[in-house]
This record gives structure tokens, sequence and C-alpha cells, in this order.
């Protein structure tokens, strides 16, 4: 079983990109969970939610609190919230910031820093980066597939709204593929 | 169909393939979700029910039990101080003997206030004259409803129910989960018949006063039907089984119990906790299983006692608290009394109050304390702050 834990704040669609992820790994085939850190919805508030994977049924209840994988929303974050508490060896983090920053990562955890703000704002027309950093964790984990992110994405916004959160998930998708 | 979606959802989708007549509701976290997705389906025509608007909890079982006399099928969900605030109606209902079925996302009662999961609400009306019963998963949740009409209804029973599970852990929870469609549960749940209703070209009173000379027959009689309630779950389990392939033919579920020496004893998706706690416990050379308890009204104290039987110390995981009594846990109590042998250790941990998150290392926790012989007791209390 994978485990990704994702902070973000309040309003950031943390717990929208969480149930996004469970919903494209299960048109990939994959046994898959979302939930959120329950209780702590306000707006600008460190927020948590959590994603499994598996090739079984899961059964865990618990949060997450040994992830392969983590994704931070607000890179602000990092100064105040353990968000790399934890990690596994052999991890990835996803971070958005728009300049490469200065901190440290655990040993053996793989650091990927995308400026998904300037993406979701040339796209989208504003600063919510929850789809643009699924894109960037489809290419870097191979957790989901692009084409089921793809589709989950336009069952969820309609319309043009899906289209462009699309457009965002997939231009991070190719930024990352790109850079490996 | 396999599908993924939300706990709460799940709860909606399987309440409208039950088609009830009406639903009446008040919203209150963690149980919002399901009534919000009902009122949709009736708004946009999906579901054909009335959907009364109440201003309290009391009032919307009140018009569930009003609706449910004069015939209806009838739907409600809540939570915690919600229940509570219904908790004279609930009465109401068993004694009228009118099959409501209700969902309760459980919740912690105050004060203090809290939003998060525990069992204290439903266990709190445990004598209410409700079956109850406890989901591990969503594909538990849903697939209870479809079962809980047809035994509430069943004329041997004629009993209203809880449908319980853990609020936010699993009503707020994407998982798969297999939807069956209308044809297949229509097949199994037909359309509800009452053998007495209200009629206003024939009145009649239901629930008037019962003087001493008759009262006491009243509670006879709902004992007995909660009674029956077990073996009409049993034959609708098996029943469900063979229209949906899910077998819910027994109202508790072993897990790794034929061999082991200590047993695990939960209800609810902590189960799901525990399995994968007992599997690594396994390995580590440990004979450890669990017991899961899926009826916790009726009691399935027989079965109970047939599953734990030559096992020498039993560990409770209870999410409820029963004040002021020496187990301290509501379930533990019980089981102790189902085993009925003093040579079996019978423990109750409190864990998990108010959303307290728990985990597998504290399942391994609990059967350290009952190996030294600590139980009756709560764990992981943070004792800094006592």
């Amino acid at each position: 079983m994978r485990e990704l834990r994702i902070h973000g704040r309040g309003g950031q669609g943390s717990v929208t990109a969480a149930e996004l992820i469970a919903v494209a790994a299960f048109k990939s085939q994959v046994f898959s969970q979302a939930f959120p850190a329950f209780g702590v919805e306000r707006r600008g508030a460190p927020v948590q939610a959590f994603v499994r994977f598996s090739d079984s049924k899961i059964r865990l209840r618990s949060q997450v609190y040994e992830p392969d994988y983590v994704i931070i929303q607000d890179s602000t974050l990092i100064k105040d919230v353990p968000v790399f508490a934890g990690m596994k060896e052999g991890g990835i983090a996803i971070i958005n910031s728009e300049k490469e920053i200065d901190f440290s990562v655990p040993k053996g955890v793989r650091l990927i820093v995308i400026d998904a703000t300037k993406i979701a704002l040339e796209i989208l027309g504003i600063p919510i980066t929850n789809t643009t950093l699924l894109g960037a964790f489809a290419a870097a984990s191979g957790e989901i597939q692009l084409d089921a992110l793809e589709e989950a994405l336009g069952e969820r916004f309609r319309g043009n709204l899906g289209v462009t959160n699309i457009r965002a998930a997939k231009t991070a998708y190719d930024l990352i593929k790109g850079a490996n | 169909m396999l599908q993924i979606m939300e706990g709460s959802h799940a709860v909606a989708e399987a309440v409208k393939l039950c088609r009830p007549d009406v639903i009446a509701a008040y919203p209150i976290t963690p149980q919002t979700h399901i009534v919000e997705r009902l009122a949709d389906m009736v708004a946009d025509g999906e579901l054909d029910s009335e959907y009364i608007c109440v201003e309290s909890e009391f009032s919307a079982l009140s018009a569930c039990l009003g609706a449910s006399a004069a015939g209806s099928r009838v739907y409600s969900a809540t939570s915690s101080q919600g229940l509570l605030l219904m908790a004279e109606v609930c009465f109401n209902v068993a004694g009228m003997r009118q099959p409501v079925v209700m969902s309760i996302a459980n919740r912690a009662v105050g004060a203090p206030l809290s939003i998060w999961n525990d069992q204290q609400d439903s266990i709190s009306l445990r004598d209410a004259g409700w079956f109850q019963w406890y989901a591990e998963d969503a594909q538990e949740i849903s697939d209870f409803h479809f079962l809980a009409y047809k035994v509430a209804e069943d004329n041997n029973v004629l009993l209203p129910g809880f449908i319980c599970f853990d609020g936010f852990i699993l009503s707020h929870t994407y998982e798969p989960v297999d939807i069956p469609d209308q044809e297949s549960v229509s097949a199994f749940l037909p359309p509800y018949h009452p053998v007495i209703q209200l009629d206003a070209t024939d009145p009649m009173t239901m629930g008037m006063y019962a003087t001493p000379d008759y009262y006491m027959e009243f509670r006879y009689e709902i004992d007995k039907a909660m009674t029956q309630s077990a073996i009409a779950l049993r034959k609708a389990g098996s029943e469900f089984k063979e229209h949906f392939g899910r077998d819910y033919g027994e109202l508790i579920e072993e897990y790794r119990l034929s061999d082991a020496d200590f047993a695990f004893v939960a209800l609810g998706s902590v189960c799901g906790t525990i399995k994968d706690a007992v599997d690594e416990m396994r390995k580590d050379g440990k004979k450890v299983g669990l017991l899961k308890i899926r009826s916790y009204r009726p009691f399935p104290a027989e079965e109970i006692k047939k599953a734990l039987s030559g096992i020498p110390l039993v560990a409770i995981i209870e999410k409820n608290l029963s004040i002021g009594s020496r187990m301290k846990g509501a379930v533990g109590l019980e089981v102790k009394d189902a085993i009925n042998d003093s040579g079996v250790c019978v423990y109750s941990y409190i864990i998990g109050l108010g959303g307290r998150d728990i985990r597998k290392l504290h399942i391994r926790g609990v059967y350290e304390e009952a190996m030294k012989g600590n139980g009756d007791t709560f764990y992981g209390l943070r004792e800094e702050l006592l």
C-alpha cells in the first residue's frame, strides 16, 4: 500500500484534490481511499487530506503518518507544519513554489518544486493550484494515469472549467515528464 | 456497479434505491452530505419522495413517525445531539412499532462540543427499541439499508432500526462501493404493505396510554420482536447473498479467530484497522483475531460465546463510555456476560473518543496492556492534561 498526504490551506482545494486522485486511481484499476483531516475547514488554516493506493481492498482507517508521497500546495506551510514528518525513504515531495527554496527534505526523498501558481494563473486565471499539482503528481508518482486524471477532472468540472483544469493538469504533467 | 464515491453519497444512493415515500431530516455534521444529496435527488425529480423540511431533529423524527403510521416507507438521518434531541420520539417510534430506518453518522456527544467521531450517540439509545447495526465500510453501509427495511418491515418484527457508521471516517471517505441497480433492489425489497395504518375513513389511535394492566405486555412484545429481528436478519442476509453475492447471514464476523488465543472485539470502521493490525501481529507469531459485532441490538450473545469459545483473553475496543460502570465500556459488559466464564479475561478499552485517531500501533498497545493484565480502562490518555 502507498500513501499520500496533501498539505494546503483552507480554500486551496486539498480535499478535492485527494478525492480526484482517488477517483483517477480507481479508473486506473487501483484500489483507493481518500479522506480529509476532519473539521478544520477554515479558509487559510493549514489543512491535510490523505489518499491510499493498494492492489487489494483498503481496510486501514487511521490518518497517514508515514507517507510515500507528499504534496505541499503552499510553501509558506513548511515553517509552520511538519510537512515532511514520517516520509519514507524513496518517497516524493511535490512543492508548489515560485522559486527554489532553502530547506532540507528527509534523506532519500526526491524533491520536486513546481511553480503551480504561475501555471494556474495563466490557464485558470485564479491561483487555485490543486488540479495543476495533480498533473505533477501523476507524472512524478505513476500512481494515476493522465487519461484517468483527465476523465476525473472532466466529470468533476463541467464545461469550460473542465477543459481549463485538464489543460492545467496536463501542462504540469508534461513539465515534470520533460524534466525527467 | 462498482463505483467510487463518498460514504455519505453511497448512503443517499442506497436510500434512493429503497424508494422511501417520505424523508424528513435536519442537517447536522457529519450527516449533512446525506440529506443534502437526497434533497437534490428529490428536487431534480430523480427520487419520487416527499421531502419534509423541518426545524429540528425532534420534528424530523415526529414527521417520520406520523408518515410511517399512515403507511409510508420513511427515512431519516442524524448524528450526536441531533439523535439525543430525537430520544423521546425514538421510544415512541419503537413503541408504536413503526419500521422507520435511520442512518446515524456516529459522532461524539457534548459538552464539550465535538463534531468528531465516537459511538456514544447511538450506544446511548441502546434501550430505545431500535435495532442497531454498525458498518465497517461503505459497502456495508449501503447494503445495510436494503436489509434494514426488509427486517424492519417484516411482520414478525415491525421495529425501527439505526444503520450506524463512523462519522467522517466513513461518511466523508471516498472508496469503491458496489451500488446495485433499481431492478435488483426492488426484487429483494418489495414495496411496504403495512398491516395496520392510520386511515381517515376508519379512525384509530396509536400510542395511546396503557394502564398498569396493559403496559408491561407492550414492553414484552417489543423485546420479543427485537429477538425476532435477529432471525429476520439472518434470513434476509442469506437472501441478500443470493441476490447480490455478499453474505450478511451472521450478526457477527469472525476474522482469524479459529486458532486464536487472543481476541479483539469491536464495532464499526475500526474493525478494518484491527484486521490490518491482526495480520501484522500474526507475522510476529502472535495468535490474535477479531470478532466484529455487526448487530449491537439485537445483541448476538450466543454467537459471540461460540466464536470466542476457548480464547482466554478478550479485549473490547470501545468508542463509548458507560460512565460509572465497572468495565467502563457498554459493549464489554455484554460480551463478558455472553462468555460467562470466570476463567476468561475480558477487558474493555475506551479509545478514540471525540475523533482521536486510532492507529495500528494503538491496537498493538491494547494487546500489550491486556497481556500485562491492565484492562477496563482508557487507552491513550494524555496524562499531561489530567
